[in-house]
């Protein structure tokens, strides 16, 4: 098929908000189908085990000013460690420029002293726009100052600056995501509990899910980076014993893949895997995601699950019914 | 622990972290907060100050997420602030209806908030307690205390059904009624009472203490002055 004729051939999907309570649901296989998120439970097996990523979404866009009083944008790309940011920096503009369009950011060098709000900060490793704060303040001075003054990561096509609590899941704990571990968002505890009565046991990791998009097309290139996470010893033994009785293991989103596909041990590590159609998950059976198209490297990530033809197919039928494929939209299944 | 610059919230703080516990400290007035955190850390305990107001709705996420920031997923909650609307206590239909609005958001809507937070996080994990602190006015219809007997009725059935909602995930959810104490919220409800009647704050916590390491099953109300263990 030549480009263009492809181009004409991919799906386009629908990119506006769904109720969590609505999400709409693509089973990707040989035959694929669509249904309701919340019919969840009936689609799993007794001896399955679903593993969340309980990362909480922080306020990661931050405001700032040079010591020439140049205004800068701060947007945070991994957990915050004490008083250290670490973050990439953007020119003036808001959410409302495309972030490939916005100007570029003032220039700030190792060791300069730049300003977030009161709190003073020195610049502690740079490398282009990714910068290291070392803040001069106490961890709950920082923390204060992050949730007063910070705003979750924006999207682009939104009018109205989205909230807080509209990129938290029903679980989250500790804030370590830049952006919204969003696969979670339509499992309300109805489904939750749902999949317990059904034999489906729960389990969780924390995934410092990171930014999607710098705005830079070199760094981009790159992305994801690598990403903290911490798996606890309970999921660790939660994978054996569905292993064991022959039950599948359920990521709810890519950023659990990353972290169950990265570890070999419980506890504390970085994912570094770029995962694409070529790799062979270790440990993860099924997936739970957005949805994609062809070109997006979650794309690539679901034809690691299911051959790329198929997830094409699905993709083409969840457009002809109309979901949607915004960050906070429908969703897919592979099993 | 929430309402903790003074009062049962204060000493309940103390006492938990005398026992090693890690604490998140919420109150509005970040200076007296500060000066609890600074007791705590001076007797070698671990607290943090988190200045919030648990009846704004947009604050219920940052508190949640500097407390979970600081010291980590939270295994117990504990909703003590409240407040009881205007004093001196009004008669009932002398009660602004606006006063009532806010009383419910402090003493009801605004735990529920934190709760829709925390919960979730402690079910998936398979453990957890959140400790609604309740009064005796939740059960006994006292002339005058209306709007806040009726928050704290409201937030005792809150807790029951929490409590059956969450049966076999691990989250047991109790309600505590410290009964009468020499607190800042007593004489302003009740200036002419005996002082020196009344029970000191640090020792209901540390019955409190008690209640919250005992094993009461999920869904119970307990009362201090009648507590014997369990």
């Amino acid at each position: 098929m030549s480009a263009v004729a492809r181009a004409f051939a991919e799906p386009v999907l629908r990119a506006d908000e769904v109720s969590r309570h609505a999400v709409r649901l693509v089973v990707i296989g040989d035959a694929p189908y669509i249904t309701e998120l919340a019919r969840l439970p009936e689609l799993l097996r007794a001896g399955d085990l679903v593993v969340v990523n309980d990362a909480a979404t922080l306020p990661a866009s931050l405001h700032g000013v040079t010591r020439h009083r140049e205004p800068f944008e701060l947007r945070l790309t991994a957990p915050i460690d004490g008083t250290r940011l670490h973050g990439v920096v953007f020119g003036a503009g808001d959410h409302r420029t495309r972030t490939e369009d916005r100007s570029a950011p003032p220039s700030i060098a190792l060791g300069d002293r730049v300003w977030l709000g009161e709190l003073a900060a020195t610049v502690i490793a740079s490398a282009g726009r990714r910068l290291e704060l070392g803040v001069h303040a106490r961890a709950d001075e920082l923390w204060a100052y992050v949730y007063a003054a910070g705003a979750p990561v924006q999207y682009a096509h939104r009018i109205e600056p989205l909230p807080l609590y509209a990129v938290q899941t029903g679980y989250a704990a500790r804030p370590w995501a830049v952006e919204m571990p969003s696969a979670g968002r339509p499992l309300t505890w109805n489904v939750l509990l749902g999949l317990r009565r059904a034999g489906v046991e729960l389990t969780t990791l924390t995934h410092a899910a990171g930014l999607s998009s710098t705005g830079d097309t070199a760094l981009d290139r790159a992305l994801p980076w690598p990403e903290p996470y911490e798996i606890p010893a309970a999921t660790f033994d939660a994978i054996a014993r569905t292993r064991a009785r022959g039950g599948r293991v359920i990521a709810i989103g890519t950023t659990v893949v990353r972290a169950l596909e990265s570890a070999h041990e419980a506890g504390k590590g970085v994912a570094t895997l770029r995962l694409d159609g070529r790799y062979h998950a270790r440990v993860v059976d099924g997936l739970v995601s957005g949805l994609h198209v062809p070109g997006e490297s979650h794309f690539e990530l679901l034809s690691a699950f299911a051959p790329a033809a198929q997830v094409e197919r699905a993709m083409a039928l969840a457009a002809d019914h109309g979901l949607s494929a915004h960050e906070l939209g429908d969703a897919c299944l592979i099993l | 622990m929430t309402g903790a610059s003074r009062g049962l919230g204060r000493a309940l703080a103390e006492a938990l972290a005398a026992k090693g516990a890690r604490v998140a400290l919420v109150a509005r007035e970040r200076a007296a907060l500060e000066d609890v955190a600074a007791g705590i850390r001076a007797r070698g305990g671990i607290a943090h100050a988190i200045a919030g107001d648990v009846a704004q709705k947009l604050q219920a996420h940052a508190i949640a997420g500097q407390a979970q920031g600081l010291v980590g997923e939270i295994a117990i909650a504990i909703h003590n602030a409240s407040t009881l609307g205007p004093v001196p206590l009004r008669l009932l239909l002398d009660t602004e209806c606006e006063d009532l609005a806010d009383v419910l958001e402090t003493n009801l809507v605004g735990p529920f908030r934190l709760t829709k937070i925390l919960a979730g996080a402690m079910a998936i994990r398979g453990a957890g307690l959140i400790v609604h602190v309740s009064s005796d006015a939740a059960i006994e219809p006292y002339p005058r205390w209306g709007a806040y007997g009726i928050s704290k009725a409201a937030q005792d059935h809150l807790s029951r059904i929490l409590a059956a909602e969450l049966a076999d995930t691990g989250v047991r959810v109790l309600a505590v009624d410290p009964g009468e104490m020499d607190t800042a919220m007593h004489a302003a409800a009740m200036p002419e009472a005996d002082r020196a009647s009344l029970q000191r704050p640090a020792d209901v916590a540390a019955t409190l203490v008690a209640m919250i390491e005992s094993n009461a099953p999920s869904g119970a109300r307990l009362v201090a002055p009648s507590w014997s263990g369990s």
